[in-house]
């Protein structure tokens, strides 16, 4: 069986699951949409929570927060479950299915076979949409992948039950019931309120824009208290996880853009379009804070980028992206 | 971004299977969305990671072919794996798991033991178990 539904590629996995699911319900959003919607932009460093014995910096929310908030704030009921048996998720996956619904999932990417051996690491925040099952195989809409494709029963488990750090447990999610009157607008509205809320009032040093700046603090101190060595790990972590599927930072910043954009013209605030081309502007600065730490990559021994002049790009980037943030917090429906 | 600097430095991504969507600035100072078959500083970043895992898992190697370690925990480094990750998909606890390391231990394990283990790597328990395979695993980026 197999439902009618509409695969679209998109930039970040939840955006695209939860913009495709909308999308079958017949509420067309797009991804830069839900991201501001669901206020998916953020910035934390949090170095007590390790990946691969490395600290986490994070340029978004937390897996599976977008999806409910955007359809929180649209009014959209959805019904979500985590499971311990394998067999039994599966089940209840086939149930949905039998009933036409199509249904999101959390998954591991570590086994997932269509993905490039490359990109197979342990992490387990990996969104897609399974709609329909046909000769034995299960029809995946992948947001990360150009076309459609397919998972035998055993791979679904393998990935749904994948282990390591914030293991999926088979969860997953769908929408139950839609209203017939979506106040996009206020939405849009609430959203970006929260987003600037959390950039810049969060109390605690890791988080938003206080979050850049503590990273550009510490990072001054890596060399002396990793090693060069180490150091460098550190700071390959956070450009992958500024670049890699999933969480990319700098393309967040430009969706955000893309969002504030599409806004303007909704909302007939002009000045919003002011705001988006600043936004773009702290896209390009986080992606030449890349591109200096990428050449001391390729020279490991004798890079001539400093942590210090790192710092002072990251201390550039906060500033800039206050300033953004502060325009936006009073924004109203007005 | 304006919309003609997505980057197209090949490296990890594969057109026509694997691409990344990117948003950019067109030539109206409209955002629109286009395809990137990847970016050199991601590029490199990918690659330090994957040079990293390598070495461990050159190392684990190294002590497997010496006696010292054993292939459960050569073939943990080759799967990114650490004690922690592999008890949780074998089901055997963590201090257990640090013993299999060992070769000495290694060589006491039960067979059902052994297949639990081989089931995490995907591979059969004699694979496993077979050192001289250890020795031709060849280690490094495929392209």
């Amino acid at each position: 069986m197999k439902i009618d539904f509409q695969h679209k590629q998109s930039a970040h996995c939840e955006n695209g699951v939860t913009s495709n699911l909308l999308n079958y319900y017949g509420i067309k959003l797009s991804e830069p949409m839900v991201f501001g919607i669901g206020s998916g932009y953020f910035f934390s460093h949090m170095p007590f929570y390790k990946l691969n014995g490395m600290p986490v910096t994070s340029f978004r929310v937390l897996p599976g927060w977008i999806f409910k908030r955007v359809t929180h704030r649209l009014g959209i009921k959805v019904e979500r479950k985590k499971f311990t048996n394998p067999d039994s998720s599966m089940k209840e996956l086939d149930d949905l299915l039998n009933k036409g619904i199509p249904t999101g999932m959390l998954v591991g990417v570590f086994q997932l076979p269509y993905f490039p051996k490359e990109y197979r690491f342990h992490f387990n925040a990996h969104n897609l949409t399974v709609f329909g099952r046909e000769n034995g195989h299960y029809l995946i809409s992948d947001p990360i992948m150009e076309h459609i494709e397919t998972l035998t029963y055993d791979e679904l488990v393998r990935v749904r039950f994948a282990h390591g750090t914030y293991p999926p447990k088979g969860r997953m999610y769908h929408i139950t019931h839609v209203p017939k009157n979506i106040d996009i607008n206020s939405a849009i509205i609430t959203g970006i309120n929260k987003t600037a809320k959390d950039m810049l009032g969060i109390p605690v040093p890791m988080f938003g824009i206080k979050g850049i700046r503590f990273l550009a603090k510490r990072m001054r101190t890596w060399p002396e208290k990793y090693g060069q060595k180490m150091a460098i790990l550190n700071l390959g972590q956070v450009i992958r996880m500024l670049e890699e599927i999933g969480t990319g930072g700098a393309g967040f910043r430009f969706i955000y853009a893309a969002f504030l954009q599409e806004s303007a013209e909704r909302l007939n605030k002009r000045w919003l379009n002011d705001v988006s081309v600043e936004m773009t502007a702290t896209g390009d600065a986080w992606r030449e804070f890349a591109v200096m730490a990428a050449r001391c990559f390729k020279n490991r021994d004798n890079a001539n980028i400093t942590y210090d002049s790192l710092a002072d790009r990251l201390m550039y980037i906060a500033d800039r992206e206050e300033h953004v943030f502060q325009q936006l917090k009073d924004i109203s429906v007005r | 971004m304006k919309i003609d600097e997505v980057p197209q430095d090949k490296g990890y991504l594969v057109k026509g299977r694997i691409s990344d969507l990117s948003y950019a600035v067109g030539n109206d100072g409209k955002y629109i969305s286009r395809q990137s078959q990847g970016w050199a500083p991601k590029n490199e970043a990918m690659s330090l990671a994957w040079d990293v895992v390598y070495e461990r898992a050159e190392n684990a190697r190294n002590l497997v072919l010496a006696g010292i370690l054993s292939p459960v925990a050569f073939y943990m480094e080759l799967n990114i794996m650490d004690v922690h990750i592999l008890s949780s998909y074998t089901g055997i606890s963590k201090w257990k798991v640090k013993r299999h390391l060992k070769m000495k231990n290694f060589l006491k394990m039960k067979p059902e033991v052994l297949s639990r283990y081989a089931e995490a790597f995907k591979m059969a328990p004699c694979e496993l178990s077979d050192v001289n395979k250890i020795r031709e695993v060849k280690i490094g980026h495929e392209n």
